[in-house]
């Protein structure tokens, strides 16, 4: 990488009242991701990390408070105004949502979602848009793209809603393209071909993508690199290969441990992980995994661990004794 | 060790369903649930079904314990045809046969405590002395654990989805039934959590003898728990077998589709770009002849002309294809 990253997220932290006081959604990250590159943040529920991509888009809840600088492009995404937000949105910065049921309109044709995205960053003519469309429909594999124009969502399965949802996402060549579970609500064989049309559009286009999820088998032959999410921080930071090698963090060990392996034989009890994570509206004082951590001692309940390199200088971990493995992972 | 298949073959199956038809109203259209299916569970034993959304998997979960009438065909249980019966007979039936649903939250009511959720059962199978139902719901939430004292009292919405789905096993178990369908019950889960629930299911089934039937479109998820796996495509079965030789062996196309489509946690494993294989068709209007042929690489016209019978390929492993890949 050289330059100036495309996306550089800076000491981001997101507090959100609740009756129960001040809870802390996402605590003091720090990302960057450089033109073309695909990043995988991989988490569990209430990790933080779609509310990390809200703060990329500025999509956060009103009552949220922010702080630390998004940057994008050389622009400060937290201090830009309403208008030229409006206009990176969509236009350099595109997001694909979980349920493509809720991010279509369920009253407008494909058609015109799609027409009315090109016409307003494009400034394209309703007939230029509407040959682009169809041809972005057929790029994203979905068949007889002219007669789809005129469907509405509900005409189409969730495979294929959630193709609309890209071909609308791609559209004006975003520079970032930020993909939240694209695929948890898909079929296996469906989020096959959902995670392969991403990455063949994000090479061709050279365009940087975000993928958000909770399973590290996802990210694992589709990124450069992954930060994993616990409790609102970045608890590890590597390159992909890197990561999977030689995980750092005991909580990325335990994560990819409770997977179901295909190749272990039925009725093998699985390694879960004991507990669950802390109540973000009671901050606990050391390591947030602590409680949950089989290698856990006094100082790791006591004082929180910063992110740091531990493996390499490209491998950041958070964590006090930072698990020692020398080759593949056997869990 | 027991092999399930042999126990399969030698004792009478606690669960039988015979050639079993639901359909669907909708809009004047017929939908194609379920379109003759045929299987077995032995006692004791866990049998996965997998397959995709709209393949007929739940259809097939709800008609097994009645809560969806079929069409044609039987579902015998312990020797009993469960499809002919009709009221009370079927409600005492039920108290040996229960379900777990994928959503652990929406399948409880939230303005009920959860000792009363628990209860419930019981209290509509006829235990009448609210001490012995205490008694067993403590003792059913403690298996489960939860600790009896600290949950009895409180409502579903203060606690998190893994536990929503502690308190729907410990309803299902409170009248210790022998038989549980369990849709899709981690589905809804954290890779953590899931996790727990597995070995927790696990753990009640050999403390209570269970026998169950798990649903769910995950393999990983059902091969960890099930000792056969039986294949579902738009209404039909593809292929059964036992759990290991089916994924090590795959018979079926659309089995080794399923199987190459998991994603796998190792950067080294680039995920195959040959998945090219389009969506399920419409229930409504399934292909005639084999159902999969849309989709499969090896269709030709007899797959079109005739619909293929589920027979043995290999001890105990039947596949529904005319060009099976073993």
């Amino acid at each position: 990488m050289s330059g100036a990253p495309l996306l550089s997220v800076e000491d981001v932290a997101v507090d959100l009242p609740t009756p129960r006081g001040p809870l802390r959604a996402v605590d003091r990250v720090d990302l960057t991701l450089g033109a073309g590159r695909t990043l995988g943040i991989v988490g569990e529920s209430g990790c933080g990390k779609t509310m990390l991509s809200r703060v990329i888009l500025q999509l956060l809840p009103k009552k949220a408070k922010l702080s630390g600088r998004v940057m994008f492009d050389g622009e400060d995404l937290a201090r830009i105004d309403r208008e030229r937000l409006r206009k990176l949105r969509g236009r350099s910065l595109a997001v694909v949502f979980q349920d493509p049921m809720t991010s279509l309109n369920p009253v407008l044709t494909i058609g015109t979602q799609l027409i009315e995205t090109l016409q307003e960053h494009l400034e394209f003519d309703a007939a230029t848009a509407r040959t682009r469309s169809a041809e972005l429909l057929a790029a994203v594999g979905i068949p007889a793209p002219e007669q789809r124009l005129a469907q509405y969502p509900h005409q189409l399965s969730g495979g294929m809603r959630q193709r609309v949802a890209i071909a609308i996402a791609l559209s004006c060549e975003p520079k970032l393209l930020i993909a939240d579970e694209p695929t948890t609500a898909l079929d296996v064989t469906i989020q096959a071909q959902i995670l392969d049309l991403l990455a063949r559009e994000q090479r061709r286009r050279h365009m940087a993508m975000i993928l958000i999820t909770h399973d590290l088998g996802v990210v694992a032959g589709r990124t450069d690199e992954v930060a994993v999410m616990y409790a609102g921080r970045v608890v590890e930071r590597a390159p992909t290969p890197s990561l999977f090698r030689a995980m750092q963090m005991p909580y990325t060990e335990a994560l990819l441990a409770a997977i179901p392996k295909l190749d272990a034989a039925p009725h093998t009890p699985l390694p879960a992980i004991s507990g669950r994570p802390p109540d973000p509206t009671r901050p606990i004082k050391g390591c947030s995994f602590s409680p949950r951590c089989r290698y856990a001692v006094a100082r790791c309940h006591q004082e929180k661990p910063a992110l740091t390199a531990s493996r390499s200088a490209d491998h950041h971990s958070a964590c006090f004794h930072p698990i020692q493995m020398t080759a593949g992972v056997d869990a | 060790m027991i092999e399930p298949a042999a126990r399969s073959a030698s004792a009478e199956p606690l669960l039988a369903v015979e050639n079993l038809v639901v359909e669907y109203g909708i809009g004047g259209k017929t939908i194609h649930a379920v379109s003759g299916v045929s299987l077995e569970i032995a006692r004791g034993e866990t049998l996965g079904l997998v397959g995709e959304s709209g393949c007929g998997k739940s259809t097939l979960g709800r008609a097994i314990l009645q809560l969806r009438r079929a069409v044609s065909g039987r579902v015998l249980f312990d020797g009993e045809d469960l499809s002919a019966m009709h009221g009370e007979e079927l409600r005492r039936m039920r108290r040996r046969v229960q379900l777990i649903f994928q959503d652990p939250i929406a399948s409880l009511n939230p303005r009920r405590r959860i000792g009363d959720i628990v209860a419930e059962p019981l209290l509509i199978a006829g235990t009448t002395d609210p001490k012995k139902r205490q008694e067993l719901v403590c003792e059913t939430l403690s298996a489960v654990g939860l600790d009896p004292a600290l949950v009895m009292g409180r409502l579903p919405h203060e606690f998190s989805g893994g536990q929503c789905q502690r308190i729907s096993i410990a309803r299902a178990l409170v009248l210790n039934p022998e038989f549980i369908v369990c849709d899709e019950p981690v589905s809804a889960l954290d890779v953590s959590i899931r996790a727990q629930i597995l070995n927790l299911l696990e753990e009640m089934k050999a403390r209570f003898g269970l026998t169950l039937l798990f649903i769910a479109h995950d393999l990983a998820v059902v091969k960890a728990v099930s000792d056969r796996v039986a294949v579902m495509y738009l209404g039909r079965l593809c292929e059964v077998g036992p759990s290991e030789q089916v994924f090590a062996r795959p018979a079926h196309p659309y089995t080794a589709l399923l199987i190459e489509a998991i994603p796998v946690p190792d950067p080294d494993v680039r995920p195959a770009e040959t998945i090219r294989v389009g969506e399920p068709p419409s229930p409504i209007a399934p292909p005639s002849g084999c159902r999969f042929r849309t989709r499969c690489p090896r269709a030709d016209q007899l797959c079109s002309d005739e619909v293929p019978k589920l027979r043995a390929v290999a001890p105990n492993q039947s596949v529904a294809c005319h060009h099976p890949l073993t």
